[in-house]
C-alpha cells in the first residue's frame, strides 16, 4: 500500500454538458443501391409512429472514449489494488478468461440458431454441467439462471413444485437465519413463502435444537448459508438438515460462500437438495461494477426433475439444448444463460484443477484467518465464536462507542488505495465490517491492511481521523441529498 | 494444502514457506486444522472429479480449438432475432467494456471511490430515459424476459389486482419467463389475442377480456413477428380505461425511428439493451431493461437506481451515489420490491457508450439503414419460389415473417444452416399458425451480397425440404 495514494480527480461533465451539434461518434453502414429503392426510409414507418428525432449526444468517437476512460479512472477495481468486499468474493479474474470469451465464435453466437451448429461451445457447457455437480455433490445442474439470487428464487420454486405434487401444499414457511443475505428473504418471498426467522446463538452459529423448536407441518424448507455470513461453518449443519427433513421440509444451500469449501465438503454430502453457485465469486468471473454474474443451480436426484430449463442436453456425444422438463419450474431468464460466463467460469476450473480448487480453498482461508488475527483484537474485537477458526471470511465489530465507527473505518482506509470490507452487515453485528481477502491477495498485502486497520483505529481512537476520505475522486458523498429531491437523470 | 503442486499463477501464498509463516502467525499447525471445524462425516476424503491443472496456453488453445467448431458470423450469416439481434458492436464500445477499471469492480457500495461507475449508470439511466420518454430507469436487470416478469409482478403490487393480460404476439422466450415469475405470486394469466390478417393486438378481444380487476397488459412493440403496434395509443388508453398499467416491451434499436413507450402512454416499460453494443454472446450476459412513467411508480419498481447529489463539505461538488434502497433486498429483506442484487451493470456502460457514439444523428441513420434493408430483403424474398410473403400486413421494422407454400419451417430452418445461413426461425406452435412459418431479422451488418446470399439458400431450402 504505497503511501500518498490520489484517485483520479477529473470533475468529469455530464455527456450532455459537452455535447454540441453536428458530431457523431459512429456512422452505420449504408447501401447506396438499397438507399436508392427507399428514398424515405422514415416513412415505411406508420406516420402515427413516427419519432421526429432521439435527443440523444452529440460527440465525437475520441470525446466519447475521453469521457468514459475518464469515469473509468474514477472507479477503483480488482486490479488496481485489495478489494475485500466480505461476502462477494473479489478475487482476481483471469485475463484469459477474457481473451477466450471476446473471440467471434461466443460473441456472434445467436442463442437460437441450430444445436449442431453450436456443439463446440455446448460441449463446454455440459463439460461445465459436470463439474458442478461434482464439485457440490448434486446429481444434475441447470445453468441458465443469470445470478445467485436468480438461483435462489428458482431453488425455492422448486421446493414448492415438489412439495405441490407431494401434497405439501400447505406448506408455506420457509425458514432463513438472521445471518442471512437479504436476496435469501426476498427470494421466499418472491416465490410466495413466508419467511421464519432462525435465531444464531452467542457463538454466530444456528443450533439444531432452534431449527426444530421451529419447524412444523407449515414448513416447506430452509434456505441456508455454510459457511454463514459470519466466516463460520455451521458445525450442526447435519442435524439441522435432519430436524428440517424430519418435519417433510427440504434443504436449500445458498453458495455465496462456496470459495471456503472447494473439494473440502460437499453441500449434497450436508443434507442440502437444491444449491445455486454464484460463479462471479467462487469461479472468478468479473463482477462488472454490479454484474453480470451467473447463478446456476443444482439438484440432488429428488429436486432435479423441477430445475428450471432450458438443461444441456448430451445425447451420446451431440449436445442439445433441452426445454422439455415436464415438471420443471419453467423457465426464468430468456434462452440459454449468461453463456459468456459460464465459459469464463470454465476456463477457471481448468486452470486450477482439482487439486488447485482444494488449495483455492485452503489459501481464501489461511488468508481470512492470517488477516482477522493480524487485526488488534482490542480494537477488532468479534461478536461471535471468539474461539472458532474462521472460514473465508471474519466480521470484526469497531470498539467502543466512536463516532462514524464503521463507516470511518471504511472511508479511511479508501484514503490507502484499498477498497473498505463490507460495513454494517450481517444485522446481528453492531459496526460490523466484514473482511473477505480471497486467496488472490499476497500476504505482504494482508500484513499492509491490518496495520492500515490497526492504525485508523487508533486515529479514530484519539480523535485525529479527520473526514474521510479525502484522496478520492470526490470527498464524502452526501446519501442523504442524493434522495431528496431525488435526480435519476437529465434531460438531454 | 493438497501438496500436489507447487507455483501457480493464481495463487500467490502457494509456497510451503509463506503458509507455515501464515500458520505460525495465528496459531496453527496445519491448514487442515483450520478445517478441523468441519464435521468429519461431511469431510470430502478424495480429491474431486475434475481435470487436473491446466496451463493458460493448454486451456486457452483447447477452449478455442472446441470454439472454432461453432457456425457464427463471418464465416456465417445470421438473420436471426426474437429478443437477441445482429448488430454491430463498434470498436470504441469494446474498448470501453474492457476497462478493467470497470469490469474488475463490484456494486458501487462505496460512492467516493467508485464514482466513475456511478456516474456511468447514471449517465445510462439518463439516456434510456430519454429514448423510452420515461422518468425513471432503473440502472439495469438480467434481460428482457426477466425484466418483464418483474413489471408483470409489479403491476399486480402496485394495482392490488391479481390478473394480468399478455398480448399473444409477445416472443416465446418472454411469455414462458412471464408465467415462471408471475405464478407463485398468484396472478392469473390471460392471452390477448391477435389479429390473423395485420399481426398486431386484437383490440376488440382486448376490450372484452378488460375489466377493473386487471392488473395489466403486457404487449410489445414492435411485437414478435416485428410488427409495429401503430395504435398503441389506443391499447395503452383501453387499459388506463378499466385501471390497469400499459406494460410495453421495446427494441430500443426500433426507437430511432418509432416513438417511444412514454409517447402512447406506457406506464412501464421493459426491453432488450443486447443490441446497444452488446454482443450476442449466446444468450448473455444481456441487459434487462426497467423504466417507468413517473417517480410515484419509481418509489416501486426493482432493482438498483443511481441518484444525483453532491459531496458533503464545501465546495459540494457533484456527485453520484445509489438511491431509493429501502426498496431492495439488502435493507428490506422479505418486503424487498425484488430479490435482484447481482445485475447487468456492465452491460449498461456498453449501451450508455453506444448511444453517445451513435447519437442522435447516428441512431437517425442506423434506423433508417435497418428499416431499409429489412424491407429490400423481404422483398427479395417474397420472390422466392415457394416464399409466402407477406404473411402478415402490419408495417414492419427489423423482423417478418413469411410462410411457405408446402416446405416444413423447421426442415428449411436446419437446411439454411447447413448452408452456412443461419436464419428463418420456425413460429412456435403456440401462435396456432402451422408448421410453415418462419421468421427472418435484417439489420445493418447485412449487406446486398449477404441478401443475395440468403436468398438463393432459401430457395434452395424450401426446393429440398
Amino acid at each position: 500500500m504505497p503511501e500518498g495514494f490520489k484517485q483520479a480527480r477529473w470533475k468529469e461533465p455530464l455527456l450532455n454538458e459537452i455535447s454540441r451539434p453536428g458530431r457523431v461518434g459512429m456512422l452505420p453502414p449504408s447501401d447506396p443501391e438499397i438507399a436508392k429503392e427507399f428514398p424515405e426510409p422514415g416513412s415505411l414507418v406508420p406516420a402515427r409512429m413516427r419519432r421526429a428525432s432521439v435527443e440523444l449526444p452529440e460527440l465525437s468517437e475520441l470525446q466519447v472514449l475521453r469521457h468514459f476512460n475518464r469515469l473509468s479512472q474514477m472507479n477503483f477495481s480488482v486490479e488496481l489494488g485489495m478489494y475485500p468486499l466480505g461476502s462477494c468474493t473479489m478475487k482476481y479474474n483471469p485475463k484469459v478468461s477474457e481473451m477466450i470469451a471476446s473471440s467471434d465464435a461466443m460473441k456472434q453466437a445467436h442463442p437460437l440458431q441450430p444445436p449442431e451448429t453450436v456443439q463446440g461451445l455446448l460441449s463446454i457447457l455440459y463439460e461445465l454441467e459436470r463439474m458442478l455437480s461434482e464439485i457440490t455433490g448434486m446429481s444434475r445442474f441447470a445453468l441458465c439462471t443469470a445470478a445467485g439470487a436468480q438461483g435462489e428464487f428458482a431453488g425455492v420454486l422448486m421446493i414448492r413444485k415438489y412439495l405441490m405434487e407431494h401434497g405439501g401444499s400447505e406448506r408455506d414457511e420457509i425458514l432463513v437465519p438472521d445471518s442471512a443475505h437479504g436476496t435469501n428473504p426476498a427470494s421466499a418471498a418472491m416465490a410466495g413463502f413466508r419467511v421464519v426467522k432462525v435465531p444464531s446463538d452467542s457463538s454466530g452459529q444456528v443450533r439444531a435444537r432452534a431449527v426444530q423448536e421451529l419447524v412444523s407441518e407449515k414448513t416447506a424448507g430452509m434456505m441456508f448459508t455454510v459457511p454463514n455470513t459470519l466466516g463460520l461453518f455451521e458445525s450442526e449443519v447435519l442435524d439441522v438438515s435432519k430436524a428440517v427433513h424430519a418435519a417433510g421440509g427440504l434443504m436449500y444451500y445458498d453458495g455465496a460462500n462456496m470459495n471456503a469449501l472447494l473439494g473440502k465438503a460437499r453441500p449434497g454430502d450436508m443434507g442440502f437438495d437444491v444449491v445455486h453457485l454464484n460463479l462471479h465469486k467462487t469461479f472468478a468471473t468479473p463482477h462488472g461494477g454490479g454484474g453480470p454474474g451467473a447463478g446456476p443451480v443444482g439438484a440432488n436426484d429428488k429436486l432435479s426433475p423441477y430445475l428450471p430449463v432450458p438443461l444441456i442436453a448430451d445425447n451420446g456425444g451431440k449436445y442439445s439444448l433441452d426445454y422439455d422438463q415436464e415438471r420443471s419450474i419453467g423457465q426464468l431468464k430468456g434462452f440459454v444463460g449468461n453463456s459468456a460466463v459460464l465459459l469464463r467460469a470454465y476456463a477457471y476450473i481448468r486452470l486450477l484443477g482439482a487439486s488447485g480448487l482444494a488449495d483455492v480453498s485452503s489459501l481464501a482461508v489461511l488468508a481470512a484467518n492470517y488477516l482477522w488475527r493480524r487485526l488488534d483484537p482490542n480494537a477488532f474485537p468479534v461478536s461471535h465464536g471468539e474461539g472458532l477458526r474462521r472460514k473465508h471470511e471474519a466480521v470484526v465489530s469497531v470498539k467502543g462507542e466512536l463516532p462514524g465507527g464503521a463507516m470511518k473505518v471504511a472511508k479511511a482506509l479508501l484514503d490507502r488505495g484499498v477498497h473498505s470490507p463490507t460495513v454494517y452487515f450481517p444485522l446481528i453485528v453492531s459496526e460490523a465490517l466484514m473482511i473477505e481477502p480471497t486467496e488472490s491477495e499476497p500476504m505482504e498485502l494482508l500484513d499492509e491492511y491490518a496495520d492500515a486497520m490497526n492504525k485508523i483505529y487508533m486515529s479514530l481512537k484519539d480523535g485525529t481521523l479527520g473526514d474521510p476520505p479525502v484522496e478520492t475522486s470526490v470527498g464524502r458523498v452526501d446519501e442523504v441529498k442524493a434522495s431528496r429531491p431525488l435526480t435519476l437523470k437529465v434531460h438531454w | 494444502m493438497s501438496g500436489e503442486s507447487s507455483h501457480h499463477p493464481l495463487l500467490p501464498n502457494l509456497d510451503a514457506a509463506i503458509v507455515a509463516e501464515m500458520l505460525s502467525a495465528l496459531g496453527a499447525k496445519s491448514v487442515d486444522e483450520l478445517f478441523s471445524d468441519i464435521p468429519q462425516e461431511v469431510r470430502l476424503k478424495r480429491k474431486l472429479k475434475v481435470p487436473d491443472a491446466a496451463t493458460e496456453y493448454s486451456v486457452r488453445r483447447d477452449i478455442q480449438e472446441r470454439l472454432s467448431a461453432n457456425r457464427t458470423p463471418p464465416g456465417s450469416l445470421c438473420f436471426l432475432g426474437g429478443g437477441v439481434w445482429p448488430h454491430y458492436v463498434p470498436a470504441a464500445v469494446e474498448s470501453i467494456m474492457s476497462r478493467q477499471e470497470f469490469y474488475t469492480s463490484y456494486t458501487p457500495y462505496q460512492a467516493e471511490i467508485s464514482q466513475g461507475m456511478l456516474q456511468a449508470l447514471f449517465e445510462y439511466q439518463s439516456l434510456m430515459c430519454d429514448l423510452l420518454g420515461m422518468q425513471a430507469c432503473n440502472s439495469s436487470l438480467y434481460d428482457w424476459a426477466s425484466a418483464a416478469g418483474e413489471a408483470v409482478r409489479m403491476a399486480a403490487r402496485v394495482t392490488g389486482r391479481k390478473r394480468a393480460l399478455i398480448a399473444g404476439n409477445v416472443g416465446p422466450q418472454r411469455q414462458r419467463v412471464i408465467k415462471t415469475y408471475a405464478e407463485p405470486a398468484g396472478i392469473e394469466l390471460a392471452t390477448v389475442g391477435f389479429d390473423t390478417k395485420s399481426g398486431k393486438v386484437d383490440e376488440s378481444d382486448l376490450r372484452a377480456r378488460m375489466s377493473d380487476d386487471v392488473a395489466c397488459l403486457y404487449f410489445e412493440n414492435p411485437n414478435y413477428f416485428g410488427i409495429i403496434e401503430d395504435d398503441a395509443d389506443e391499447v395503452a388508453s383501453t387499459v388506463h380505461a378499466s385501471g390497469g398499467l400499459a406494460i410495453a416491451g421495446v427494441d430500443p434499436i426500433s426507437l430511432s425511428l418509432i416513438k417511444g413507450p412514454g409517447a402512447y402512454g406506457a406506464d412501464i416499460a421493459v426491453g432488450e439493451g443486447q443490441p446497444l453494443g452488446i454482443p450476442m454472446n449466446y444468450g448473455g450476459p444481456h441487459l434487462g431493461v426497467f423504466a417507468v412513467k413517473d417517480m410515484a411508480l419509481a418509489r416501486s419498481m426493482p432493482g438498483r437506481l443511481i441518484g444525483m447529489t453532491t459531496t458533503i463539505h464545501e465546495p459540494n461538488d457533484r456527485a453520484f451515489a445509489m438511491v431509493l434502497q429501502a426498496r431492495e433486498q439488502h435493507i428490506r429483506r422479505e418486503a424487498a420490491t425484488s430479490n435482484v442484487c447481482t445485475n447487468q451493470s456492465l452491460m449498461a456502460v456498453g449501451a450508455a457508450s453506444y448511444l453517445s457514439l451513435l447519437g442522435k444523428e447516428g441512431m437517425r441513420r442506423l434506423g433508417e439503414t435497418v428499416v431499409s434493408n429489412s424491407h429490400y430483403a423481404a422483398g427479395r424474398l417474397s420472390r422466392v419460389r415457394g416464399v409466402r410473403y407477406p404473411l402478415f400486413t402490419g408495417a414492419f421494422f427489423k423482423e417478418f415473417t413469411v410462410s411457405y407454400d408446402e416446405a416444413n419451417a423447421q426442415a428449411v430452418f436446419e437446411r439454411l444452416a447447413r448452408s452456412g445461413v443461419l436464419g428463418g426461425y420456425p413460429l412456435d406452435g403456440r401462435f396456432g399458425l402451422g408448421d410453415r412459418c418462419a421468421s427472418f431479422c435484417v439489420t445493418e451488418v447485412h449487406t446486398r451480397a449477404d441478401i443475395e446470399r440468403l436468398a438463393a439458400a432459401l430457395q434452395e431450402a424450401v426446393d429440398g425440404a
